[in-house]
């Protein structure tokens, strides 16, 4: 086969029925090597969907495609190694292709919630192996992109090169944690202006509640429920007191627009006792994302530590929180950073 | 052969064509008709900086009055294009200053802007009345402060979505006490202070003046006071609404609102509070557009305000305002033409807003003159697509932006295909088009043959093959601007559609697979356009079949431009040179 003949050959999975080709090509089984510098074949995994047209325009474009070469007349276009560059995280030539591009798996677990998609073993076990080599890969600094280096950060469940689209569209949730979602360059495409000026605004509400200062720790606070979310400075408070003192201020208004909208004087004779009641009581947690990803109750840790190592918070529903062991948990992990 | 029309009957004519498109046809007809037309144009646009040399252009029109540029790619906002890459405003104010004295107006887009083009500015054209920065960067408040003090017809001075140095508020005190000719003023992007005092002074000299948007720095009582001296505004954005609520506060603010009976627009309304809203309403049923985009208020609160403005034509919101919120706007703002529903937590991992397909559907439905739209949502289906697309097909700009990458419709787990399809045959006279959300190749023969009348398109995360590339080029008769990202596509298409790229303004694309060797090809065979790689490293380090990360590729008359940045790589004409690096310090 010659080169060009190669190139072409890629099972670049059409994924226009996903559930259906994953299950197809779950029984094609393995990691197949993909060069997507070939054409669709759709017709090989019989989505029959789109099997008229792959077969037209198929003939059509692979008789041009024989035309063309690859590379300046006269010199052979290498096939891509695909695997030598996952495995060998020092040849640091090629750049990667989707750069943090959310691994398939996921956005479809995330996406077909309501539908029982058939098949849900995919690439993440082979994935898994690559995360290591492409990690070191991404670390690399991305001197092109300063601003966004900011907004990297690259996950565990990235998609490995050159695995085609359609291929990864299999979905796996069996084992994977809800989606640790990687952040895509310049996605979802909201100017930076934009970004910039609500994480100012959120940041200037709190300093009229709060003390603006230098050194301080903004994390971003959620309500199951509410529709938007808050930031607070943790290192403006000395315990949990107040901590959720000024959240059941800040989540008051919220709280109460359950209740149906009140007039300004009711607001306060209602706003205390309700939310004590609700943050206090059965009704909502205050849970914690700490730097393992890990989703915790508030309160076991020393507070010093717990500035620590907290992320974000989240006023969770009592139920929806009964997952979280929290005493043991927090402590062995105390111990463990110790 | 004819008689030739005389050329002053011919300008008289052509005094009645303002639109560029067809003074472009104008000047093709013959040798005299292009002198005449050339002479006569007033208005100039320069889609990209880089097509066509600023000496070529001021040469041609040595009329010009007005002069709009635009530079980086689209995808630049979205910081796909890396800093220093070009789209300098230098050379062409420096052309213009020489050429072009009367130059009155000038509108740049995506620019890189120093201060020494604004000191430039306000030191060559005498007559010089409005300037309008979009998404401009590289000047710092000095270089305005020049535009305030010089400029002494100064007309529009607008910074819209710009990165400026702020070194302080005093800029605005370089507004001469005799200059009162001030129509529109736009500095919402500064972060500085500003003396409240000169601004009143400066607003109260203005009699003419329209259009006022404060920064976020203009406290509550500074915008009472402002409008109390401006009540003739059709325009206003307004400062911070950050303040604690006191009631005389909200009282005199209500006041000098319902002073304005003139105002059309509204923006600005950084941290609004819900219960500064009701000082609003006096002017609800006047408004024409309002931009909530960055007030974070309910959708109770966002309702009781909407339902007040059945003359909204453009309308601006955070998707706080819910599906619910939406049905609303639909059985009030029946005027309604632009709609655009921005995420209010941009990260993925946060989507957790009531705000669906259901929301555009609705006020599809209800909205008659709806014709542009832009629309993040987390996910949707065919059926709503179907159904815009029946309810709407006038709609001239439709962009959704499905935020979850590869979304099929969520209750049949298809592909979009048949929605954007469906958009793509029913909105005749669609112009632009954003797609997302899992799309075949498929999806895009149906685009390719239907979108007709479609200019600029942008894709990301779609398609499977080559296939895509080729339905695209190998159709949208009217394409102007491509940008792709992230698409599983490579040379071939590419190259053998290689001359629909000269009928076009730009094709960007990143993340795809397009090789080096396939660059190097289409240079060669393509002598009008500009092949530019943007990679750290040179191109020619990897074997030719090796991707490339992002390309550039524009048609000009003006070859490889001489200030590619390290990072940019001009594939050179002839094979045997690879690439030119061509840069002037």
């Amino acid at each position: 086969m010659s080169p060009e003949e190669e190139l072409q050959s890629n099972v670049s999975v059409a994924s226009s029925s996903p559930t259906s080709n994953c299950i197809s090509r779950n029984t094609l089984g393995g990691l197949k090597e993909h060069n997507y510098l070939g054409l669709s074949d759709c017709s090989s995994v019989g989505s029959s969907t789109l099997s008229p047209l792959a077969e037209d325009d198929k003939a059509t474009i692979s008789l041009k495609a024989t035309e063309l070469t690859l590379g300046l007349p006269g010199s052979q276009s290498p096939v891509r190694d695909t695997e030598l560059n996952l495995l060998s995280p020092a040849k640091l030539d090629e750049k990667p292709f989707f750069p943090l591009l959310p691994s398939k798996d996921e956005i479809c677990s995330s996406s077909q919630k309501n539908n029982a998609s058939g098949n849900k073993r995919g690439f993440s076990d082979t994935m898994d192996q690559f995360a290591e080599a492409k990690s070191s890969v991404y670390t690399e600094k991305n001197w092109m992109f300063p601003e966004a280096a900011a907004t990297q950060s690259v996950t565990k469940k990235d998609v490995p090169q050159n695995i085609p689209k359609g291929q990864s569209s299999t979905t796996n949730n069996s084992s994977s944690p809800p989606a640790a979602k990687a952040q895509i360059v310049g996605w979802p495409p909201v100017r930076s202006y934009r970004k910039n000026t609500l994480a100012t605004t959120c940041k200037n509400s709190d300093e009229v509640d709060g003390r603006p200062g230098s050194g301080a720790l903004f994390v971003k606070v959620s309500m199951d429920g509410a529709p938007y979310l808050r930031k607070v400075d943790l290192r403006s408070y000395t315990n949990y007191g107040e901590l959720s003192l000024a959240l059941e201020k800040m989540f008051t208004t919220f709280t109460l627009g359950q209740c149906g909208s009140n007039g300004a004087a009711g607001k306060d004779m209602l706003s205390e006792t309700k939310l004590k009641d609700l943050l206090n009581g059965k009704d909502y947690v205050l849970t914690y994302e700490d730097k393992d990803g890990d989703w915790m109750l508030v309160g076991d840790v020393p507070w010093e530590m717990f500035i620590d190592v907290c992320k974000k918070l989240k006023i969770m529903k009592g139920c929806d929180a009964i997952g979280l062991a929290a005493a043991p948990r927090a402590m062995e992990k105390s111990k463990m950073r110790a | 052969m004819g008689l030739r029309l005389p050329s002053k009957v011919l300008e008289h004519i052509l005094s009645f064509i303002d639109s560029n498109e067809d003074r472009n046809s104008v000047s093709l007809v013959c040798k005299s008709w292009f002198e005449t037309e050339r002479k006569t144009r007033k208005r100039v646009f320069v889609g990209n900086c880089y097509a066509v040399s600023p000496a070529a252009v001021a040469k041609r029109f040595p009329e010009m009055r007005s002069l709009t540029l635009k530079g980086k790619p689209h995808f630049a906002d979205y910081n796909l294009v890396p800093d220093g890459w070009g789209g300098y405003a230098w050379p062409w104010i420096e052309a213009m200053a020489a050429k072009c004295p009367s130059l009155e107006e000038i509108r740049l887009k995506r620019m890189v802007v120093t201060d020494e083009c604004l000191e430039k500015i306000a030191a060559s054209f005498k007559d010089f009345e409005v300037l309008v920065l979009t998404s401009c960067e590289g000047f710092s408040t000095d270089g305005i402060a020049a535009i305030a003090a010089t400029c002494r017809n100064l007309r529009v001075l607008e910074l819209r979505e710009c990165i400026v140095e702020d070194l302080g508020g005093d800029w605005l005190s370089y507004f001469p006490e005799t200059s009162t000719s001030l129509v529109s003023l736009d500095f919402s992007c500064l972060d500085s202070e500003v003396k409240i005092s000169d601004l009143e002074r400066l607003v109260s000299r203005s009699p003419n003046l329209k259009s006022l948007k404060l920064n976020p720095a203009v406290t509550l009582d500074g915008l009472v006071s402002l409008l109390r001296r401006a009540p003739q505004l059709t325009e206003l954005g307004t400062g911070s609404f950050a303040a604690q609520l006191k009631p005389e506060a909200f009282s005199k603010l209500s006041e000098a609102f319902s002073n304005c009976k003139q105002l059309q627009s509204l923006s600005g309304l950084w941290d609004v509070l819900p219960e500064y809203l009701p000082a609003l309403y006096s002017v609800c049923p006047g408004l024409t557009s309002l931009n909530l985009s960055y007030a974070t208020v309910r959708m109770p609160d966002l309702v009781e305000l909407l339902r007040r403005c059945s003359k909204l034509q453009k309308l601006w919101v955070m998707d706080l305002i819910e599906d619910k919120g939406l049905e609303a706007v639909a059985s009030y703002c029946k005027e309604l033409q632009e709609l655009r529903v921005f995420p209010s937590a941009p990260d993925l991992d946060e989507a957790n807003i009531p705000l669906t397909e259901q929301g555009l559907v609705f006020v599809s439905k209800g909205c008659r003159k709806l014709e542009s739209v832009l629309y993040f949502c987390v996910q949707f289906t065919n059926a709503a697509l179907l159904t815009i697309a029946r309810k709407r097909p006038n709609l001239k700009c439709f962009r959704l932006c499905v935020i979850e990458p590869f979304a099929p419709d969520y209750k049949t787990n298809e592909p979009l295909d048949k929605g954007f399809k469906a958009i793509a045959e029913g909105c005749k006279d669609l112009r632009r088009l954003s797609v997302s959300g899992l799309l075949s190749d498929k999806a895009f023969k149906y685009i390719g043959k239907h979108a007709k009348k479609v200019r600029m398109l942008s894709i990301a995360f779609a398609g499977d093959s080559d296939l895509m590339l080729h339905h695209l080029l190998s159709g949208c008769e009217s394409l102007k601007k491509l940008e792709i990202r992230d698409c599983p596509f490579g040379d071939t298409a590419l190259l053998e559609h290689a001359a629909k790229l000269e009928t076009m303004r730009s094709l960007w694309m990143s993340s795809c697979f397009v090789s080096f060797g396939a660059c190097k090809i289409l240079s060669q065979k393509m002598p009008r356009l500009n092949v530019e790689v943007i990679d750290e490293h040179p191109p020619e380090t990897r074997p030719e079949s090796s991707p490339v990360e992002r390309i550039y590729i524009y048609r000009t008359v003006a070859g490889p431009r001489m200030d590619t940045p390290e990072f940019v790589w001009t594939i050179h004409k002839n094979p045997e040179i690879g690439v030119s690096h061509l840069a002037i310090k």
